[in-house]
């Protein structure tokens, strides 16, 4: 006996049909869609009404120096805009590498660099950062075609991506030599801090938070105990009472000759409380990987070191990828608080414009500004996370 | 308890034929007595058969063979070298045995073929492209060489434990561990692996093999063990386990499984 091979069932298609099937299949349904889209349109008119004509944008655009740099001298911004560059050098040559997720980073960054260029047209940041900003776009772009042409190694691409940030902080810093003076970090500010706390943050407190989880599965009494607690103090107190901890009592214990800058404390503070959420994440992942896979690696012969590397932390670290991503799209949100400390980034520049009488009751705008500010960092981040889960979702089970 | 010193190979008294040698093996978790004195010599080259009921302890005890548990009395020795907590005695002994797992338990970010490979370079320090050849061999030895650059989930049950069972053999031991190897298979893939288990018993291989496959324990073993309530109640040549049973429980036991 054959079974009859049957086709498909149609399925109507089409904007009008979707329409029907969706919004119109029944009186109430209607009158939802009706009233629903009548207010929204309402909304949506309201705010494009303000936006357009009301709004004073003036207090975002002659401001805008002070909204991505902060205090940073005018005559040195060019060290901004050149470390910028080589920061979108590497996204595009990693975007041409990796793919994927890298790419999603890359484009962003090319995007948001383009974005500013078009805002400074309006504003007095001069020539030189324009022209920056969009060299910078277009290096990302060249770099990832140049990538994509020649093939360059991966690990040469890591040292100079770890090689970086040291690099970047030098330059941003100064060398105290004639062409590149010292800039007293006192003065970073904006989106440059902003940026700088969000990197150095996620780049250390990712390797620390693994180690912590590690260190919580040890089988060393001494390594989990004291993986455990530092992980349940640190979860245990608000970020506010880190970086107050960091500002304050720090200078208290260390010798008095050690002055550590107040940029560093945050940074350190920042990353010892992220290391701790990073480090349950990863325990998470770690639990969900089979014991078989462990046993396995063992009866190979591979040691404890080469299991975590090889097996247990590429299964345990992809499975935790969205819980991560989540994470440091509010540790980016997060960097604020160190407004407390008296660091004005993005948001704390804000309320510091705001204190210029010129521009008194602007609040709408410049809040406005920064919220779309962080709304595009954080949207970038999470939909590099999505590019990543499917590039990596390749035999998984 | 244990914690005995690293064995002189001289000083462990041994037929130079025997490759396995277990004392009086005992092994808890936590109250229950899973292993109730085990002894049982491997002679190299041998295939031995191990059945029992489920909860008789007979996975617990080859795991104990690589240390995947810890035996808390009695002596193993493999191969001159008396399994201890020392890791140095644990790595030597890993080194020699290869083994097979019911669950296959491939690695799942990895292609077949970096399966076998990995622990051919990191452990054995052998170049990739070392490894991949030996690892290709393997593979056309397992008949499915054209499945090397696929991911453990797209491959077919039996194909899986045929990529573990050559995963094991990379590196190149002189034991193999088979833990119920055929048991979360669906009956069309059983004999694709049992068909590889026997070419691999004529190559004298030794082997230790859980298994229910009693038409395999009929033609390939040496020697068949009984396990039941953490003890070995009988062992013998299939064709007088199969015919002439001397014990109660093997007898009951073997009916029930041999309709």
């Amino acid at each position: 006996m054959t079974a009859e091979v049957l086709p498909p069932p149609k399925i109507s298609v089409g904007p009008m049909a979707w329409l029907r099937e969706n919004l119109f299949s029944s009186v109430l349904s209607s009158l939802l869609t009706l009233v629903v889209g009548g207010l929204l349109l309402l909304v949506l008119l309201l705010v494009a009404d303000w936006a357009l004509t009301e709004a004073r944008w003036g207090v975002v655009t002659s401001n805008l120096r002070l909204f991505l740099i902060g205090q940073y001298p005018g005559d040195q911004a060019w060290r901004v805009w050149l470390s910028l560059a080589i920061i979108s050098a590497l996204s595009g040559l990693s975007a041409g590498i990796y793919g994927a997720a890298t790419r999603t980073l890359g484009a962003s960054l090319a995007a948001g660099q383009i974005l500013i260029a078009v805002l400074a047209l309006a504003s007095n940041l001069g020539w030189v950062a324009i022209a920056g900003l969009l060299v910078n776009a277009a290096l990302v772009g060249v770099a990832f075609f140049a990538s994509v042409r020649f093939r360059i190694s991966r690990r040469l691409l890591v040292v100079m991506w770890l090689a970086s940030l040291p690099v970047s902080f030098l330059l941003l810093s100064g060398l105290g030599t004639e062409a590149v003076p010292k800039v007293s970090t006192s003065l970073w500010g904006g989106l440059l801090l902003t940026f700088l706390l969000a990197i150095v943050g996620i780049v250390l407190s990712f390797p620390f938070g693994v180690l912590l989880a590690l260190g919580r599965r040890s089988t060393l009494p001494a390594v989990r105990i004291l993986s455990t607690v530092y992980i349940e103090v640190i979860r245990g107190v608000p970020l506010i009472t880190i970086l107050f901890m960091a500002d304050i009592m720090l200078p208290l214990f260390l010798p008095g000759e050690v002055r550590l800058d107040r940029v560093l404390r945050a940074m350190g503070g920042i990353t010892l409380f992220s290391a701790a959420y990073v480090a349950e994440n990863v325990r998470g992942g770690l639990q969900a990987i089979p014991s078989g896979q462990g046993e396995a690696a063992n009866a190979l012969g591979l040691s404890t070191a080469q299991t975590n590397i090889f097996i247990i932390l590429p299964q345990a670290l992809r499975a935790v990828i969205p819980a991560n991503v989540g994470l440091f799209i509010s540790l980016l949100k997060d960097t604020t608080l160190v407004v407390i400390i008296g660091l004005l980034e993005l948001l704390g520049i804000g309320r510091a414009v705001l204190a210029q009488t010129e521009w008194f009751g602007a609040q709408l705008e410049v809040y406005v500004f920064v919220a779309a500010v962080f709304f595009v960092m954080s949207y970038a981040m999470s939909q590099a996370s999505y590019r990543l889960e499917t590039a990596m979702g390749v035999g998984s089970r | 308890m244990t914690d005995k010193p690293m064995t002189d190979e001289a000083a462990v008294p041994r037929d130079s034929n025997e490759i396995i040698v277990c004392r009086d093996v005992h092994k808890w978790f936590g109250q229950l007595h899973v292993l109730r004195g085990i002894d049982l010599t491997v002679k190299a080259g041998e295939v031995v058969v191990i059945f029992g009921a489920s909860g008789s302890g007979k996975s617990t005890f080859i795991r104990t063979i690589n240390r995947l548990e810890e035996h808390q009395r009695g002596q193993i020795v493999v191969d001159g070298i008396e399994l201890t907590n020392d890791v140095r005695n644990i790595a030597a002994i890993r080194s020699e045995i290869g083994m097979v797992f019911q669950s296959f338990n491939l690695f799942p970010h990895l292609t077949a073929l970096q399966n076998i490979t990995l622990a051919p370079v990191r452990v054995r320090r052998w170049s990739a492209r070392r490894a991949e050849e030996e690892a290709m061999k393997l593979l056309e030895r397992v008949g499915i060489p054209e499945q090397a650059h696929k991911y453990p989930a797209q491959l077919s049950g039996g194909q899986q434990q045929r990529v573990a069972i050559a995963r094991a053999l990379a590196m190149q031991p002189k034991i193999m561990l088979f833990d119920e190897p055929t048991s979360a298979l669906d009956p069309e893939m059983i004999s694709e692996v049992l068909d590889v288990m026997r070419e691999l018993a004529g190559t004298g291989m030794t082997m230790l093999c859980v298994t229910h496959e009693m038409g395999f324990a009929r033609a390939v073993a040496n020697r068949m063990v009984f396990f039941d309530l953490g003890v070995i109640v009988e062992e013998g040549p299939p064709q007088q386990i199969f015919e002439a049973p001397t014990q109660e429980r093997t007898k009951q036991f073997l009916s029930q499984i041999l309709h």
